[in-house]
């Protein structure tokens, strides 16, 4: 680790994400067991799995969008469970399916993204035209969103994660069904997100994860079962593929959750 | 603010799709229609009201009957309003990104609420202001007018809350619709069904209080009834949405 690298970290040492023990049961079926996550400014987490292993509840829950059954969430520090609504604000999310009003237009949106994220008025504007420049949306401003491609469309819902510059980005599969370029330019802006702010991302793309995470978890009947810094994981020399078709194959159980 | 914020969305929303438009055109053009043929039949018989010693007024022969319609048309038409309002943000998911945003459940609702109360006030208006252009050709009695626009607001707000619960209870708007349809034309019926004056069934026929008001009694009763009526199915409305995060 060279001399920059350790001066990032120190400045960076800031705990934006502190779960500690969270469960979560569906009907007597544990989908998320004991997990416990720490993520620091300036760091972004891969969260790895495959279908139904309790990623997408995991982060349901870190957005106050599931209740745990068990557990604590601290997001910079607020107690989510307690304070939801001051906790909320620090948090941007992009569920599987992008929650998009397809009857407005891009600008529409992200006007009604920034008041609800409670943006002041007078700064509206420049976090509007900030989020479309960062996601290329800047000639989409007019169109409705109905008629985008589903491209496009996941660039608007990462706009409005990002929107208000939260401190953690929380980023549900966020690459899926977008073809190569838009996969390579999603990426980079996700290693340009992460300098600032804290990313949590789920995925089951292996490569994605080697690209862009600093650190890697690897979730698998609920349980996290693997956790590792990326440079550890060069470290150690093993490929990452190895690693998780050796936790996680053979044992492949369908929850009725998805992924 | 946050009320506001969401209440502006809604607004934007429903007047996005052509059917709150086409729906604000036929309430509009059926309570002119009835309006006219009681003006109509007014003219008619007005001679006659002038032999008697205390003829009622144009208010009460042409502005009370519409109201009485207006009431009814409403009922008919709430369903198909707020049927949207949260199955419709359930189906598309976009209920993450209000559930997601430090916004509380209680704004949420309350936003909904008022929003489509903006949409009804529109149509009362309307109405109001198609009544007042009685003013051209004589008087009005304006405390009847008041207690009518009153009574028609309170019971749009009860049409509107008990929508809005229906609405929070399934993913899909269809359901929702002949749910909410179902109960209010329910509420409706009781007030046929129970034909004894005293059976007090009666009571929970919303139309019936309204009665009330469209006959220019602002009865403390009703007024309690209709106030409650609202605020109970706001909250069952917030809690049903709490709950939710629990259940999964």
């Amino acid at each position: 680790m060279g001399f920059e690298d350790t001066l990032m970290t120190e400045q960076n040492a800031f705990v934006t994400v502190s779960v500690q023990n969270l469960c979560r049961d569906f009907g007597g079926t544990a989908a998320v067991r004991s997990v416990n996550l720490e993520l620091r400014r300036g760091e972004v987490l891969g969260l790895l799995g495959p279908n139904g292993a309790g990623k997408t509840s995991t982060l349901r829950m870190l957005t106050g969008n599931l209740a745990p059954s068990g557990g604590s969430i601290d997001i910079c520090g607020v107690d989510l469970l307690d304070q939801p609504r001051d906790a909320k604000a620090y948090i941007g999310y992009l569920p599987e399916t992008p929650p998009l009003y397809q009857e407005m237009t891009v600008d529409e949106y992200l006007r009604f993204a920034a008041k609800l994220h409670g943006i002041r008025r007078d700064e509206i504007q420049a976090a509007q035209d900030r989020a479309k420049k960062r996601c290329g949306l800047s000639d989409m401003s007019k169109r409705l969103i109905n008629h985008l491609s589903k491209g496009y469309q996941q660039r608007v819902g990462i706009a409005q994660a990002i929107i208000h510059s939260p401190e953690v980005i929380i980023l549900d599969e966020p690459t899926v069904g977008l073809d190569p370029n838009q996969i390579r330019e999603i990426r980079e802006l996700i290693r340009e997100l992460g300098t600032q702010h804290s990313v949590i991302l789920s995925t089951h793309i292996l490569p994605e994860v080697e690209a862009v995470c600093d650190l890697v978890k690897i979730m698998h009947q609920g349980r996290i079962v693997f956790s590792e810094t990326r440079a550890g994981l060069q470290e150690k020399d093993t490929s990452l593929e190895n690693v998780f078709s050796q936790l996680t194959s053979g044992t492949e159980t369908m929850t009725s959750e998805g992924v | 603010m946050m009320i506001a914020t969401i209440m502006g969305k809604e607004l934007r929303l429903l007047f996005s799709s052509p059917l709150a438009w086409i729906l604000l055109a036929l309430i509009q053009l059926v309570l002119t229609w009835i309006f006219l043929g009681h003006l109509d039949a007014f003219l008619g018989i007005q001679s006659q009201l002038m032999q008697i010693a205390n003829p009622p007024g144009v208010t009460e022969i042409i502005i009370v009957p519409t109201f009485a319609m207006a009431a009814i048309i409403l009922l008919m038409i709430t369903p198909l309003l707020t049927m949207r309002l949260i199955a419709e943000e359930r189906r598309n998911k976009t209920m993450t990104l209000l559930i997601s945003a430090p916004v509380s459940i209680t704004a949420i609702v309350l936003g909904k609420f008022l929003g489509l109360m903006v949409f009804f006030f529109l149509v009362i208006a309307l109405l109001a202001g198609t009544s007042a252009s009685l003013l051209v050709g004589g008087t009005l009695d304006f405390g009847l007018l008041l207690s009518n626009v009153l009574g028609l607001l309170l019971v749009t707000a009860c049409f509107a809350s008990l929508g809005l619960y229906i609405s929070s209870l399934t993913a899909h708007p269809t359901i929702a619709a002949v749910g909410a349809l179902g109960v209010l034309l329910g509420l409706w019926v009781v007030d046929i069904v129970a034909s004894d004056m005293d059976s007090y069934a009666r009571n929970f026929s919303l139309l019936k209080h309204f009665d009330y008001f469209n006959r220019g009694l602002i009865d403390s009763f009703s007024m309690a009834y209709f106030a409650l009526f609202i605020v109970m199915f706001l909250i069952l409305t917030i809690r049903r949405l709490d709950g939710e995060r629990l259940h999964g």
